[in-house]
Order: C-alpha cells, then sequence, then structure tokens
C-alpha cells in the first residue's frame, strides 16, 4: 500500500490525478452546497425561537467545521512532509492554508452576523469565538510564514513546524462550548448519538458541509496544481505543458 | 575535549556564556524592561487615574505589557549567535540540540522573566491593584513567563534567518500567547474577588511542563530549518 502512495510523490503523477479529481470535486461540490442551500434557506421550516435568522446555520457552521478540518489536514499534510521528506505533501500543505484561513473568516462573519439579532451584539469575548479568532491569526501565521522565505522547500518546513504546534488550539475550539460556559449554543450534531435537531433542518446541514468540504477539497487541488507548476517550473514535463497550453 | 562534556556542563556552558553576554550588553536586559515600565505607565495616562478603573485592569495591562516586553527581547535570542556563527556551531555539536536551546531559553528567561517577575509588585502598586491579588500576579508571572520564553523562542528560531522577521516574530507568537494571557488574568481576578485560583495556576502549571518537554523539540527543528 505504500509503495501504491508513495508513487504519487512524484509531482507529475501528483498533478495529472489533481486534474482528474479537479472536475469531480467542483461539480460535486457546487451539487451539494447548490441543493443544501435551497433547501435551507426555502425548504426547511422556520426555528420556533429564532424565527427565520437561524438560516444562516447552513452557511456558518459547515463554514466553521471546515476551518477546523482545513486546520488538521493542514498539519498533517506539514507532518507528513516532514517525516518521511515528501515535497507533494507540502505543497498540500502551503495550498490549503489560504482556503482554511477564507473558511475561518466567513465563520467568524456569519457568526457576527447571526449574533446581532440573537444575541444582541456583533461580538462577545468568550471561548469558541475568542479561539476561532486565534485560528485565523494561526492561519495568517503560516501563511506569511510560508511566503517570507525565498527557498520555498525551507519554507515549507518552518510553516510545518508552526502549524504543527498550532494544533493545540484545534481541541479548544472544539470542545470550548463544553468546558466554559458560552453563549455560544453547544453543538447538535452527534456522531454517536442521535442529533438534537430536527432532521429537516438537519438533512440540508449535512449537504452543505459535505458540499463546502468537497469545496475545500476543490480549491485546495486547484491550488496545489498551481503550485505544484510553480515549484517545478524548470522541470521538462512542465516546460512542455505550457507550450501545449500556450500553443492553444 | 568536546566529547567528555557531560550533559549539565553543556547546559551549563550555554546558559553561563549567555549570562555573560548579556552582563556585557546590559542594554539587552534593560530595554525590554524599561519597555515593560514605560508600557505600564502609559494606561493610566490615557485612560484616567480613578484607582477604581485602574485595580480593574491592572491585571491585564501587567500581563499585556509582559507579552509585548517578551516579544521584544525575543527577537535576539538566536540573532547574535546566529549573524556570528556560533549559533551553527552549536547545531553541530555533539550534545543534543533540545538540551543546548533550553539552556538559551532558560537564560533568557532569567534575563528578561525574572527581572520582570521582581518589578512587577512595584507596577502594581501604581496601578491600585488589590491587595488580595499580589500574591496571584507573582504566581502568574512565575509559572507563565517561562512559557512565555518558551513558545517565543519557537517563533524567534522560525524567524532567525529572515531580514525582517520582527514583525512576523509577533504575529506567530502572540496567538499562541493567548492562552496563558486569559488564565493568568482570570487567576487575579478571581483572586481579587477572594475566590479560589488554584485552578487556573493548575491550568498554567500544566501548560508550563507541556511546553517545556515539547517546545525544545520545536525549537530545535525550527532552528535546523532556518540555519539551512
Amino acid at each position: 500500500m505504500w509503495k501504491w502512495l508513495h508513487s504519487y510523490a512524484d509531482p507529475q503523477r501528483a498533478y495529472r490525478l489533481s486534474s482528474t479529481l479537479l472536475p469531480w470535486f467542483s461539480y460535486l461540490a457546487f451539487a451539494f452546497i447548490a441543493i443544501g442551500t435551497v433547501w435551507g434557506l426555502l425548504f426547511a421550516p422556520s426555528d420556533y425561537q429564532q424565527g427565520d435568522s437561524y438560516r444562516i446555520i447552513f452557511i456558518h457552521v459547515p463554514a466553521a467545521s471546515m476551518s477546523m478540518t482545513a486546520y488538521i489536514a493542514m498539519a498533517s499534510a506539514s507532518f507528513i512532509g516532514m517525516v518521511w521528506q515528501i515535497k507533494s505533501a507540502d505543497w498540500v500543505a502551503a495550498s490549503i492554508a489560504p482556503v482554511g484561513a477564507v473558511m475561518t473568516f466567513i465563520a467568524l462573519i456569519t457568526g457576527a452576523a447571526w449574533g446581532k439579532p440573537m444575541w444582541g451584539t456583533w461580538w462577545v469575548w468568550d471561548a469558541r469565538l475568542t479561539s476561532e479568532l486565534v485560528l485565523l491569526f494561526l492561519y495568517l501565521g503560516v501563511i506569511s510564514l510560508y511566503a517570507s522565505f525565498e527557498d520555498k522547500v525551507l519554507a515549507a518546513r518552518a510553516a510545518g513546524i508552526l502549524a504543527i504546534v498550532g494544533v493545540v488550539n484545534i481541541p479548544i475550539i472544539k470542545y470550548s462550548v463544553e468546558w466554559w460556559s458560552s453563549l455560544h449554543q453547544p453543538s447538535t450534531i452527534k456522531i454517536i448519538e442521535e442529533s438534537t435537531m430536527s432532521s429537516d433542518m438537519l438533512y440540508p446541514l449535512l449537504i452543505n458541509i459535505v458540499g463546502f468540504g468537497l469545496l475545500l477539497g476543490a480549491i485546495t487541488l486547484l491550488r496545489f496544481r498551481t503550485e505544484i507548476l510553480a515549484r517545478n517550473s524548470m522541470r521538462s514535463w512542465v516546460r512542455e505543458l505550457a507550450q501545449i497550453e500556450g500553443a492553444k | 575535549m568536546q566529547n567528555n562534556m557531560s550533559y549539565s556542563q553543556a547546559f551549563l556552558t550555554v546558559l553561563l556564556r549567555d549570562l555573560h553576554v548579556a552582563v556585557r550588553h546590559r542594554s539587552d536586559i534593560f530595554n525590554p524592561l524599561l519597555f515593560f515600565v514605560l508600557v505600564i505607565i502609559l494606561f493610566p495616562l490615557a485612560i484616567g487615574p480613578e484607582p477604581q478603573t485602574l485595580s480593574r485592569i491592572a491585571s491585564g495591562i501587567i500581563w499585556v505589557a509582559a507579552l509585548l516586553s517578551s516579544m521584544l527581547s525575543l527577537e535576539r535570542l538566536f540573532k547574535a549567535d546566529h549573524l556570528d556563527g556560533s549559533l551553527e556551531q552549536m547545531l553541530l555539536s555533539p550534545h543534543p540540540l533540545t538540551l543546548l536551546v533550553l539552556a538559551k531559553v532558560f537564560a533568557h528567561w532569567l534575563l528578561t522573566g525574572v527581572p520582570l517577575i521582581l518589578i512587577a509588585p512595584l507596577l502594581a502598586v501604581l496601578l491600585h491593584l488589590d491587595d488580595q491579588s499580589y500574591q496571584a500576579l507573582l504566581m502568574t508571572l512565575a509559572l507563565g513567563t517561562p512559557i512565555l520564553s518558551l513558545l517565543g523562542a519557537i517563533g524567534a528560531a522560525l524567524t532567525v534567518g529572515l531580514p525582517k522577521g520582527g514583525v512576523l516574530l509577533s504575529l506567530l507568537i502572540l496567538p499562541l500567547y493567548i492562552p496563558v494571557l486569559i488564565f493568568s488574568t482570570s487567576a487575579i481576578d478571581a483572586a481579587s474577588m477572594n475566590l479560589a485560583y488554584t485552578g487556573q495556576l493548575a491550568i498554567i502549571g500544566a501548560m508550563l511542563i507541556t511546553s517545556l518537554i515539547l517546545a525544545p523539540f520545536a525549537i530545535g527543528a525550527s532552528l535546523r530549518v532556518s540555519t539551512n
């Protein structure tokens, strides 16, 4: 199995694989997000307490969960890159970081917009919100560290160390609503137990979470392809590819 | 000769060397401390001299000033050694890098953390800190400032090879400092209301132990990246 995986560490094969996967991810992401959002915004029943303003959940929760998923994915990729010296993994980490940062930003903005009618304030300094804000700064730190090294091999190593150190923050975000008393409601989607949410609200939410995951994958693949081309611009296969594209 | 050195000797050698260097460049010790004092003095001038307001925000001001002054001194933690090549010698030495790095961080804490702990009560008087909070302030500083040195050294090691590392350093390190800040100030607040604050102290202690064990490895790995 390891042999099979290792062959994808080769930039050219990784490029071809990601080119094959990219349309699947993009179209599925589009389909899922379209279905989930339309269902959630137009057809799901309104909440007995929050009325229609709860509907921002269909953007907020997927973005927030993907912001953490992306961070774990980035840190895992950095770890793989560091331990097994696989450059493709480093490029994956570098491609995920900005996407994750944007997901975090969306989660924060939609959270603020939701907080205004529900809590009467755009922002409160409680554990969930603060740790999510810290996550944004961790992403920005990783991105700017990666950008500030000329040598991208070193840049990926340095940013990877920071990403791995920052993983500490992820359980804090996840469990902040349970550890501290917080204005933020506890999670309603449970993996093991039954979710504490009506199923006609839950399904569009789950569809949108999957859709945001696919979107994360699609944008990452797109960035990953660019990253491969940028890091291998002196290789003959990239030059051939550039010539073919240029001839069109 | 080097090979016969025990681990504790190696640790002491690096520690004493760093202390010697600092004693000969006294500004390295005094500038962060002066900065700490000045930042704290700015607050009463900016916010107003009412004792109630000041005593309410004293713990936060002291801790934020401590974070900032530690950042200021961290930038130079590895810089001079990197420039004159002694950092590379350290990487090449037969002793474990984690040990040598730990000695450097310990020296940094002795030079910046300890003076800060000593001068903090004096500044707390200026800020009208509640009488019952002094013990909490000193204990959180004693447990918290080593964490600042340890975590900060990771950032310093990552940015040592960069020409403009200073601003980046604050972006990398301040998010990691936030938990220390939150628990320290909440301990001092609890103390000012005569509540128990051992829980917060225990969490800061746990953070200290965890960072003491793991940070040297991260610092070592970062130094190997930066000097590459």
